[in-house]
């Protein structure tokens, strides 16, 4: 009654080829990952110290540290982050818990995949002319960050908004049944219950802004000043436009400079990727229904 | 029923004039009229899509979350017509909600029961501690989960989570209590210690409860209404529409299973 048929044999050896496709595809994956991630350390580890992550570059960017770029890019993430995640988790809640579905909720939310569609140069560009010249702003942290938040603005309301959205119906309904109000509802049961997500979608665009270049080059960020940033509109270094700098526009660099540099930025976006599984890890640890 | 009547027995708690509810034009529910009197057990039967949830989304004012719905016709609740009324919130802390699925919301056994209570404003640890094991211990929860009142109460089993919803729903010292067939998903033993819980909640409270289950209408009910196809069949007391007193051929059939 069990015996294999040459059907069940071919049936297997079907699903034994896909299952070697997919697995090797998977394999295929990492080795991109592996040989970068290799080859910054084999190339520029052997620069990173710590006066090269506390010093500021000398001898014409072919020398020394980048500090000021460090320093800068702490501070256009930061201000960046401080306007972009009020103002998309508020709008990503108004959209999940409040607006009804109509033709003006639909057209923002197109907007808002739109706005995530926008190359980045072009974001650059609306900055120069909003930000940096329309406003007054000057090129500054300000205007960068600006720059920088609107265009990260789609990712923070699309995961909160998925992460309010993964809160059962039910648990609203009982709690409206009870005579709550919508924002009481929210409070109490919505938005303890999608903390978690909404910080592991801040903690993924904290990342994805650490990395971007275009958007500061012409809003904020510059080639090289050995200043320290005392406000928010002042200009300021940064780690992306400082390894594009080192890369390619400053003659005589050492081979091991830009990629020490790089190895420093990726090392910045992996510590904060990892901080973000982490947290998604623990919090999913706790099963809540 | 012969138990000793509170002061205001037999008065309408509950009035339901001409009630007709929609659904983006299609009807749900229409030509309801009805009374429900004080401290009575008035139970609702009826196959599914026949209007029940819809009446009972339509008397605490859950119409406005549901896209949609719509409601005609007058629903008197207390005094006060409902459709009026401008505090809401009031009326639905006023009715206790039971659903078909127990719905422990995903914070503490405590928390759960607490809730309402908090969002009335009452702050002091202890009211709240009093407050919490009353309403647990009528719900008969208590003794089940009193050594382990800060565990998730979403987490418990479906019988306990049900006496769970029940409990906080009697936290919000309501006037009427409606159940949504609060068994479906409730082991036979629970449901009869839940019925229990009802028949001694009847002395303080009015109650409609929904049922899938035609025999727990007749245990429990003192009047009771079928509901078929988006209209009020019949409403009659209970005794006489389970004793051949059913004035429509269909309750009839329905009580007696041949349908539904």
């Amino acid at each position: 009654m069990f015996a294999e048929t040459a059907l069940n044999v071919r049936d297997k050896k079907v699903q034994g080829l896909f299952r070697l496709i997919f697995g090797l595809m998977t394999v295929l994956l990492i080795i991109p990952v592996l040989v970068i991630m290799g080859m910054l350390v084999y190339k520029g580890g052997s620069i990173i110290t710590i006066d090269f992550l506390f010093t500021a570059p000398t001898d014409g960017m072919t020398a020394g540290g980048i500090f000021p770029a460090l320093f800068g890019t702490v501070w256009l993430v930061a201000v960046a982050l401080l306007i972009s995640v009020p103002i998309g988790i508020a709008a990503a809640i108004y959209l999940s818990e409040y607006a009804a579905d109509n033709w003006f909720t639909r057209i923002i939310n197109l907007a808002i995949i739109n706005l995530a569609g926008v190359p980045s140069i072009v974001h650059a560009l609306f900055g120069v002319g909003a930000f940096v010249v329309f406003f007054k702003f000057g090129t500054s942290i300000l205007a960068a960050s600006l720059t920088l938040a609107i265009m990260t603005l789609p990712v923070v309301i699309v995961s909160t908004r998925e992460s309010l959205q993964a809160v059962p119906r039910a648990f609203r309904e009982a709690c409206w049944a009870m005579g709550a109000t919508r924002w009481q509802t929210i409070r109490r049961v919505v938005l303890p219950n999608s903390v978690s997500g909404i910080l592991t979608g801040v903690i993924l665009e904290v990342s994805r802004t650490t990395g971007e270049t275009a958007p500061i080059m012409f809003t904020g960020a510059v080639f090289f000043t050995p200043l320290l940033p005392q406000s928010v509109f002042d200009q300021t270094m940064a780690m992306s436009l400082h390894l594009f700098v080192v890369a390619t526009q400053v003659p005589g660099v050492p081979e091991e400079l830009p990629f020490g540099v790089a190895l420093v930025l990726i090392g910045m976006v992996l510590v904060m990727n990892s901080v973000s599984i982490a947290l998604r890890m623990y919090l999913r640890g706790q099963k809540k229904w | 029923m012969v138990e000793e009547a509170p002061v205001a027995a037999a008065a309408p708690i509950l009035s339901v004039k001409d009630l007709e509810i929609s659904y983006g034009g299609q009807k749900a529910l229409s030509g309801v009229n009805l009374e429900i009197l004080e401290n009575e057990i008035f139970g609702i039967i009826g196959p599914a899509n026949a209007g029940k949830t819809s009446f009972l989304k339509a008397i605490n004012r859950m119409d406005i979350f549901t896209p949609g719905m719509q409601v005609r016709g007058d629903i008197t609740f207390a005094g006060h017509n409902v459709k009026h009324l401008k505090n809401v919130y009031a009326l639905r802390s006023a009715i206790g909600v039971v659903f078909p699925l127990p719905v422990g919301l995903p914070m503490t056994i405590y928390d759960n029961v607490a809730l309402a209570p908090r969002l009335r404003g009452v702050k002091s640890k202890v009211d709240l501690d009093i407050i919490v094991e009353h309403c647990l211990a009528r719900a008969a929860l208590w003794d089940e989960v009193k050594d382990r009142l800060n565990s998730l109460g979403s987490l418990l089993s479906g019988g306990q989570q049900q006496r769970l919803t029940i409990a906080r729903a009697l936290s919000q010292e309501p006037i009427l209590l409606m159940l949504d067939e609060f068994s479906i998903a409730v082991d036979p033993v629970t449901t009869m210690r839940i019925e229990d819980v009802l028949k001694e909640l009847k002395q303080e409270m009015t109650i409609i409860l929904v049922t899938n289950l035609v025999q727990q209408a007749n245990r429990l009910a003192d009047r009771t209404a079928f509901f078929l196809e988006g209209s009020c069949v019949e409403i009659n007391d209970t005794q006489s529409l389970f004793c051949g007193g059913a004035t429509d051929q269909r309750t009839t059939d329905y009580i007696e299973g041949r349908f539904g």
